[in-house]
């Protein structure tokens, strides 16, 4: 069954009922609202958008505001992107480094105590993924939402397979397949929100109960998504040593 | 992926104490080749995993040959094969004995 | 056990780091016979998932890790193969960099140096590959704030590219040398997508001037620049590891105000040659023939190139 996918002002006033000063801009979401007491930040990626170096530079922007004032305000970074933006200009003036900042500037607001929460409630794809909703502590999705890291047949162009063998493999080999569920198997992704139970309570909970380590490959092998990634890494932690 | 794999008996064990090395790389036209002194000295395995299948003959000639060669006693060789020509394989078989005499 | 596993290629002839296999490079970076590898080949801790594409696999997954030292300091080691699949990121190549990661949080070495050469994800474990390389930006910059600086070392034929390039932009401090090329889209994926007129990826001198070391050394891409050898690769993260930036909000404040200032200036050039002229250099069509020693001499009067903002 496939559900329509909730829009961001479903989402934005699901969250802040009382009104926010969330804006989009280009496709890109900044602003914040009334939760719980405190405020909630909210960034955000909407319109299937590519996520280029100008973009990537403001939301990096928007997030370091967000730790410069403190207060442990959490920060919700929703995302409906295309991949990262494809040209020559943004390669040219280092993508990376503004994807990798951006990246950075989450995972700095999550070491200085500003929770953070990844909610995919469209598509988003490879560096625009890894830059926004990877880099959060906790990551959960809206039915409908549609990550990837590349389309099945732009996979069948790489692998050279064809498209109805990939397809028919998609079904049980959840390591390389697009889509949420496949996201979630891996781990990637914690858990599918209920669309019809009230968001700003999901958000809330899934804040309350952060986890203290990246969970990730542990998730996966529960899963079945990711079957040996958290043991090898274990065993490296286990196995290393100076001689 | 087709999996081969031989069997051979040598005249002595190879020569040195180094208990294991590597060689090459998994690659288009290239192989890796990873030798271990865990058998008997008189007695050699080759296992070998290519996804080019139906060479199992030319295998068996370029590994024979190399048993022949190096008497490389003592050892278990295993291959990932990318494609290589028999040339290669022998060639990268005679590094690894060789990194194994040290 | 490292000295067990040494590459005829590392026998002593001045090594270079582009045509190196992973093996060779850590032999020759690392102090002689000092590299002790973890989850070493004769595990055969190979991918679950290439049998399924009747793809060939290798003993190491293409990753290569472990502890060795660099002139006498304690460090971890990670090492991309660049020959095996492009270097790319599956389940078990990227859940090795991860372990050796969180390692470090304990061992608190010198440094951890990533010897990058990866086209990026694997496309036939591409979840898998993909949430590793965010594990992995979270793990550096755990890493980073515990006061272990990461070192990312680029010259390898497959380059940084995809997710690799954003983990190089996690790093402390990075080295790149002239054929050691950063990117996140590859000129391939670049045409494909927008068409030639966008890039046209056959055009090398084009691919090495918007993605290659020295363009990325010149606008602050990277800390340093290295011949194409294993031994000066080995000085360039010795003179690095002293060096790195702290992992905090003054930090990324700077990285921001130095990515806005890029945008400003340079956000209307079309080439990187445009690029170069409005940083001081005063013939740009020359710098992609430079020699090391021009090139470094050309650096030392350009500001934007030398930073602690990363």
């Amino acid at each position: 069954m496939t559900r329509a996918k909730t829009t961001l002002p479903e989402i934005l006033s699901a969250l802040f009922p009382d009104g926010h000063s969330a804006v989009v801009e280009d496709g890109l979401v900044g602003g914040e609202g009334p939760f719980r007491g405190g405020r909630l930040a909210v960034i955000g990626i909407d319109g299937d958008t590519a996520l280029g170096v100008d973009g990537a530079c403001r939301l990096a922007g928007h997030v370091l505001d967000v730790v410069r004032r403190g207060g442990g305000t959490p920060i919700l970074v929703a995302i409906d992107s295309d991949s990262q933006r494809m040209s020559r200009r943004d390669e040219l003036l280092g993508l990376n480094e503004y994807l990798a900042h951006l990246a950075k500037s989450l995972l700095l607001a999550d070491a200085q105590g500003h929770p953070t929460v990844g909610l995919i409630y469209g598509h988003s794809a490879a560096g625009a993924f890894i830059a926004t909703a990877l880099a959060t502590r906790v990551l959960v999705g809206l039915p409908g939402a549609n990550p990837s890291v590349m389309d099945l047949p732009s996979v069948a162009r790489v692998t050279k397979l064809p498209l109805d063998r990939l397809e028919a493999m998609a079904k049980d080999t959840p390591v390389f397949a697009p889509g949420l569920d496949n996201m979630v198997r891996t781990g990637a992704v914690q858990a599918v929100l209920d669309p019809d139970q009230p968001l700003a309570d999901q958000i809330a909970a899934v804040i309350d109960a952060m986890p203290n380590e990246d969970s990730r490959d542990r998730l996966g092998r529960e899963r079945g998504g990711r079957p040996v990634a958290e043991e090898i890494a274990a065993q490296v932690v286990r196995d290393a040593a100076f001689g | 992926m087709e999996k081969l794999s031989f069997r051979h008996a040598t005249s002595r064990a190879l020569p040195g104490a180094k208990p294991q090395a590597i060689t090459g790389v998994v690659a288009s036209g290239n192989l890796e080749v990873l030798l271990e002194r865990t058998l008997a000295p008189t007695e050699c395995t080759v296992e070998i995993e290519t996804p080019i299948r139906g060479y199992g003959e030319v295998w068996a000639a370029v590994v024979a040959d190399f048993v022949a060669r190096s008497q490389p006693g003592g050892l278990r060789i295993t291959i990932n094969d990318g494609g290589a020509r028999p040339d290669t394989v022998s060639l990268r078989l005679l590094q690894g004995a060789r990194l194994m005499e040290v | 056990m490292g000295e067990r596993i040494i590459d005829p290629a590392a026998k002593g002839w001045a090594i270079s780091w582009y045509e190196a296999s992973a093996r060779a490079r850590l032999d020759g970076l690392l102090d002689a016979g000092s590299f002790r590898e973890v989850v070493g080949p004769e595990e055969r801790r190979m991918s679950p998932h290439l049998p399924l594409f009747d793809l060939p696999r290798a003993f190491d997954d293409g990753m290569i890790v472990g502890s060795g030292r660099l002139d006498g300091q304690a460090v971890l080691v990670a090492a991309q193969e660049g020959r095996f699949m492009g270097g790319a990121f599956g389940e078990v190549h990227g859940a090795k960099l991860v372990g050796l990661l969180r390692a470090a949080l304990a061992l608190k070495p010198a440094a951890v140096l990533i010897l990058f050469d990866t086209g990026g994800v694997r496309l036939q474990e591409a979840n898998a590959g993909e949430t590793a390389i965010a594990e992995v930006m979270r793990a550096i910059t755990d890493l980073r704030a515990a006061g272990v600086p990461v070192i990312g070392l680029i010259g390898g034929r497959a380059g940084a590219y995809g997710g690799g390039g954003l983990i190089a932009g996690t790093c402390s401090r990075l080295a790149v040398s002239e054929g050691g090329r950063i990117s996140v889209s590859g000129p391939e994926v670049i045409e494909t997508n927008k068409g030639a007129e966008e890039f046209d990826s056959r055009d090398r001198a084009l691919v090495w001037r918007t993605m290659g070391g020295k363009h990325r050394r010149l606008i602050g891409g990277a800390d340093a620049y290295a011949d194409d050898s294993v031994a000066a690769f080995r000085q360039v993260a010795l003179d690095l590891i002293g060096r790195a930036p702290a992992f905090d909000l003054a930090t990324l404040e700077a990285e921001q105000a130095r990515l806005e200032e890029r945008l400003t200036r340079f956000g209307d050039c079309r080439d990187a040659t445009e690029i170069w002229a409005r940083l001081g250099v005063n013939d740009p069509e020359a710098v992609p023939a430079l020699a090391t020693a021009d090139f470094d001499a050309l650096l030392a009067n350009l500001r934007e190139t030398t930073h602690d903002a990363r």
